[in-house]
């Protein structure tokens, strides 16, 4: 909310200046977003009376004016404004003055005609947007005086940011208020008095939602000039509220509002039928809202109706039928009280928060309503004449009840808080807001005043009391806490030791959007639901992602588009699996790798040149899975993934579970989303990578004995498929078997394979002899050969 | 027989003569060798008298050992004058890089996340986390924002169609931890949180850091204690710290956190603007609604909790000064966090 420092001094004596009021307000829970002068820098700008207007010999358009600016000689200024006539109190820049924007006003010759200086819009000097012509002052203003002076321009608008519990702040006078609590000092305020009722005409109500609307105060104005200008004290007012402008009974009714904080309302009465009922309205009952917008109600929104429909939304806008325009006469004045309840979110379902919507959401005096009449009323006479009927006061029985005392613990008060306060200094802050503090031995019951809501329980209390002494007041005392040992779970690897796993092996960790893009998560998961969200900030950025690759490969794809051609990333997230009520979110860890296999350096053979591939991913994921202590729990199958080579698929399965996924992208997305290197993906359920406790295994102080064994086999045959037959028939005494080639090629059969293994034998207990790893080679050779058609290669 | 003196200091002439090892090796083996001359000299003592047997063998002997030393000695002369040839024609330019991968790293907002837990967890709390979709329930009602409060419309939130939600805050895992541990407790939990807003200095999902200290005689002012004492230890120097009263639904007392710019010292930059200040977090006491929505008695435990942009705190740390870096992606961006401090 934006409070014109002037504007504030004229309800409250405030003992500082405005930077110093702005800093005192933020320290109490009203944050100064900024601090800013009413108008722009400008000087030697004065008030000036146009003596005399005559046409300019040379141009249509100017005019040479004779004004008084109070120097006790005319000055001649040429002046195009439309509006610059004899009689006009206007402001003028002589020569020597400095307008906004480091304009200089200098002597000047306009189609021949000498200017000493230049009458001034309102848009000249920093003060609006636009203006039609000069600015008009009241005839009474004294020429001479300086503008800055005469409309108090060296003020500042101090921007509040009030927070949603502060409704009753709202206002001149709720900050008033405050600031009275913070200075200890009175709301003065200008003092507002009830004139006598000029006719005795009402207007009938009926309050039908007697919750949603239990007291409704109105009054009828007849013969206004709505056409009357809003004098300039007034616009100049509601300009630095941030208010525009727009006719006498709207200005008024405005201003009460940002002064009072009762939302006011005026309906031409002309255009009223029959009397105000405020209701319920019916579903999808239609209605045209001032700014034009059409809306179709919900049954717990309330309608102010007359006899032929809707005339306004309660609480947050009038309706277009039943507007006042500037040839209104009569019209009726609405001040109501509409409960939070009825307000709250109604506004903002049909896309509107308006001044009035906001106070009424957070909740209005409903003691006031006849107030701010009172004070609109008298306005209006001085601006606009006409003349008002008596302020009629309808209510239902559900009109709020004062508030009920809350009692406050003086102990509670301490142990909340960490500080003992002295009762005096308890009972002054809440006294100084406006609240009746009876002391009951060391405690206190607390009422508040009707225009807070936000006072319900101790809680609220202590709120307060905290925020006038002020939170320096509290001490930062250490809490004292026991020694305690909680157990340590040997199952997890540290998040960060994992992470580091991959990052020692040249992946860089990305964050990326928990939302993808639907069309390439559908191409790369045809068969995953999609979890869609209702108010996506994006198309591309709108479902949940069922893996960590669409987020992954789209950040590929730009480091590549960035002329960065190795790429290896890793994420750490969740993805979000199953799209209805019971979505999991599953603990992950994946990885992308594309380019070059090892980073450009000297010295590589030409196979380490080459770009990455399933395998050297592979070995990338069995070092984060070894991290478990469990390699052998793992396994790794050939299997089908519809984002992945049909043939460069791994499922990686722990104790026969799936618990990831390995492989090269599909040739087809590869081509479609124009990756230049074949990525290889990974992806891995964190809980998957529990760690194994370490149990010590007894070493061997006997010499371990090796055999290799070359054997040629299909091409189809797995290594696991001949690590297992191996495994089976070696003995026991087998500790370890290496691969340390595969060959294809010339002297070879078409389709087969040879494969070179070490194999490992050892005893806990004694030397092996020849004859006993003999006896289990043979045994390996004579499986081998039975079981997967092998040669032996010599 | 020959003259064994002759014959002596012949056979040290060739060793001291031999110019490499295999030359050497020829030498040892032509005197030294089953047929070599001091061989050949052992033998014809038998020829010899008894008497005089015992000192010509000596004699030999000693020339023997003699010429074995000249050829140790010799032998390493010459090895080491090979190592030295060697080393100068094996000389290597050490300034060219190391084969072989380099190493990655974490992101930046990782680390600024691993160094607050291990900041709190040696403060005593434990890391708690929850859920990323949310009901309506955990993220609002329980945190005593009920619906058409206007506390919502500051949230701005991804709903799904059946009425789910993306947490717009991590204070759904206050209400979580708390049913599910019970009080006493202190917890911290960070995670990703949502909101429907992207700009130069929003970004649609970001980190929030959500702490929790609930216990029998748990103060605002314990509170100060713990948020100023996190503060300069994250950023390892001294810093003042103020709390502005604020509002939020779930705490009451509530506060804004303010530290000292870490640029100017508080003396006034334009990260600050100028101000001396930088707003950090929020935080308060926790509501009684709330504790009693999450099965804790109000009246025997009280609480504070806080929230703090785990990115905000990355950027001043690290002197990142655009939050949507962190989320492009860049690697030329990312490469700059490899080292392995936080």
């Amino acid at each position: 909310m934006k409070v014109p420092y002037s504007w504030l001094r004229e309800w409250v004596p405030v003992p500082w200046g405005a930077g110093e009021l702005g800093a005192r307000l933020t320290m109490a829970g009203f944050e100064v977003e900024a601090n800013t002068p009413a108008a722009p820098p400008f000087s030697r700008v004065v008030v000036a009376r146009i003596v005399s207007a005559q046409p300019h010999p040379q141009a249509d358009k100017l005019r040479v004016c004779q004004v008084d600016a109070g120097t006790g000689t005319l000055l001649s200024i040429v002046c195009g404004a439309p509006n610059a006539r004899a009689g006009l109190m206007s402001a003028l820049a002589p020569v020597g003055a400095q307008l906004p924007g480091d304009v200089s006003i200098r002597a000047a010759k306009l189609r021949g005609v000498e200017s000493q200086g230049m009458l001034c819009s309102a848009k000249e000097l920093g003060l609006s947007e636009d203006s039609d012509g000069i600015v008009e002052l009241p005839a009474d203003a004294p020429p001479g005086t300086l503008l800055r002076e005469y409309l108090d321009l060296d003020d500042t608008v101090l921007e509040l940011n009030i927070t949603p519990n502060r409704g009753d702040a709202m206002s001149i006078l709720g900050v008033a208020r405050e600031v009275a609590a913070l200075a200890q000092v009175q709301v003065t305020g200008p003092q507002i008095i009830a004139a006598a009722a000029a006719h005795n005409e009402r207007f009938p109500v009926e309050l039908d939602a007697a919750a949603a609307c239990p007291r409704f105060a109105s009054c009828i104005v007849r013969g206004i000039d709505n056409g009357a200008a809003t004098p300039l004290w007034m616009r100049e007012r509601l300009r630095r509220a941030g208010v525009r402008s727009i006719s006498a009974v709207v200005d008024v009714t405005n201003y009460v509002m940002l002064e009072l904080g009762q939302p006011m309302h005026a309906y031409d009465l002309g255009k009223l039928h029959g009397g105000i009922r405020v209701r319920l309205a019916r579903a999808q009952e239609p209605l045209t809202l001032l700014d034009g917008r059409e809306i179709a109600c919900d049954p717990d929104m309330l309608l102010i109706t007359d006899r032929e429909g809707p005339v306004g939304l309660a609480g947050v806008m009038g309706g277009l039928r039943t507007a006042v325009s500037a040839v209104t006469r009569d019209i009726l004045l609405e001040s109501a009280y509409f409960s939070p309840a009825a307000v709250a979110g109604r506004g903002r379902r049909v896309g509107l928060v308006t001044d009035a919507s906001q106070r009424f959401e957070r909740g209005v005096d409903p003691t006031r309503q006849g107030r701010a009449i009172e004070r609109a009323v008298a306005l209006l006479r001085t601006i606009a004449g006409g003349a008002a009927g008596p302020i009629d006061v309808r209510e239902t029985a559900a009109v709020p009840p004062p508030p009920a005392p809350v009692p406050l613990r003086s102990s509670r008060l301490a142990r909340i808080l960490g500080v003992q306060l002295a009762p005096a200094q308890v009972t002054a802050a809440l006294e100084g807001l406006g609240m009746q503090v009876r002391a009951q031995g060391e405690d206190w019951q607390v009422t508040a005043p009707a225009y807070r809501f936000d006072i319900g329980i101790e809680a609220d209390l202590i709120e307060e009391v905290a925020r006038i002494v002020g939170l320096d007041a509290i001490p930062e005392t250490a809490a004292r806490a026991p020694q305690e040992f909680r157990r340590l779970s040997g199952a997890q690897a540290g998040e960060s030791a994992l992470l580091q796993t991959l990052a020692a092996r040249g992946y860089q960790e990305a964050i990326t959007y928990a939302f993808v893009d639907p069309a390439l998560q559908q191409q790369l998961f045809p068969g995953a639901p999609q979890l869609a969200l209702a108010n996506a900030i994006a198309s591309d950025l709108s479902v949940m992602r069922v893996s960590l690759w669409p987020g992954l490969m789209r950040a590929a794809r730009e480091n590549q588009r960035r002329q960065q051609s190795r790429v290896r990333l890793f994420e750490h997230g969740s993805r979000f699996v199953g799209a209805t009520g019971d979505t999991r979110e599953i603990d992950t860890l994946a990885g992308i790798a594309c380019g070059p296999r090892l980073p450009e350096q000297w010295g590589l053979g030409k196979e380490a040149r080459g770009n990455a591939d399933f395998h050297d991913v592979k070995a990338d994921v069995v070092a984060l899975l070894a991290t478990t202590g469990d390699e052998r729990a793992f396994r790794f199958e050939a299997a089908g993934h519809p984002a992945l080579h049909p043939g460069r698929t791994a499922k990686i399965l722990r104790d026969g579970t799936t618990v990831g996924w390995l492989g090269e992208l599909h040739p087809l997305h590869v081509k479609a989303l124009d990756f230049t290197y074949v990525p290889v993906l990974f992806e891995v359920d964190l809980a998957a990578l529990a760690v194994r406790p370490v149990a010590y295994q007894e070493i061997s102080r006997f010499p371990q004995v090796r055999r290799d064994l070359a054997i040629v086999v299909d091409d189809d045959i797995t290594l696991s498929a001949v690590t297992e037959r191996v495994t089976l028939s070696a003995s026991s005494l087998l500790r370890d078997l290496r691969v340390f080639d595969v060959y294809r090629g010339p002297g070879l059969e078409k389709g087969r394979k040879s494969i070179a293994l070490g194999l490992i034998f050892q005893d806990i207990s004694r030397t092996l002899t020849d004859e006993e790893v003999g006896k289990a080679m043979a045994a390996v050779v004579a499986d081998l050969r039975e079981n997967l058609n092998a040669r032996i290669r010599e | 027989m020959t003259d064994l003196t002759a014959l002596a200091a012949a056979a040290l002439g060739e060793v001291a003569a031999c110019g490499d090892l295999t030359a050497l090796d020829e030498v040892r083996v032509r005197w030294l060798g089953k047929k070599g001359a001091f061989t050949e000299q052992l033998k014809a003592l038998g020829r010899l008298s008894a008497a005089e047997r015992p000192a010509a063998g000596e004699r030999i002997n000693e020339a023997k050992e003699k010429l074995h030393a000249a050829i140790a000695q010799r032998r390493s002369l010459l090895e080491r004058a090979a190592i030295e040839r060697e080393l100068s024609a094996g000389r290597i330019d050490v300034t060219l890089p190391g084969r072989g991968e380099e190493s990655g790293g974490l992101h930046p907002v990782t680390r600024a996340r691993l160094r607050i837990e291990t900041l709190f967890r040696r403060a005593g709390f434990e890391v708690a986390s929850g859920p990323e979709i949310e009901d309506d329930y955990h993220n609002f009602t329980a945190l005593n924002i009920p619906p058409d409060h206007p506390a919502r419309a500051m949230h701005d939130t991804f709903y799904f169609p059946d009425g789910r939600l993306l947490r717009t805050h991590t204070s759904p895992v206050q209400v979580r931890a708390l049913r599910e541990r019970g009080a006493p407790l202190a917890i911290i939990a960070p995670g990703r949180v949502y909101r429907n807003d992207s700009d130069m200095t929003h970004s649609p999902m970001f980190h929030q850091l959500e702490g929790l200290v609930v216990g029998e005689d748990v103060s605002f002012a314990n509170m100060k204690a713990a948020l100023h004492g996190f503060l300069q230890a994250f950023f390892e120097r001294d810093l003042a710290m103020r709390l502005r009263p604020s509002y939020f639904p779930f705490t009451e007392p509530s506060a804004e956190v303010d530290m000292s710019c870490v640029f100017c010292s508080g003396k006034g930059c334009r990260v600050c603007k100028f101000t001396g200040w930088l707003e950090i977090s929020g935080c308060g006491m926790v509501h009684p609604n709330v504790l009693a929505a999450s099965g804790v008695d109000p009246e025997r435990f009280s609480g504070y909790a806080f929230g703090a942009g785990i990115d905000r705190l990355a950027m001043l740390r690290y002197g990142v000064n655009d939050l949507r870096l962190f989320f492009e992606n860049d690697l030329r961006f990312l490469t700059q966090f490899r080292s392995l401090g936080t």
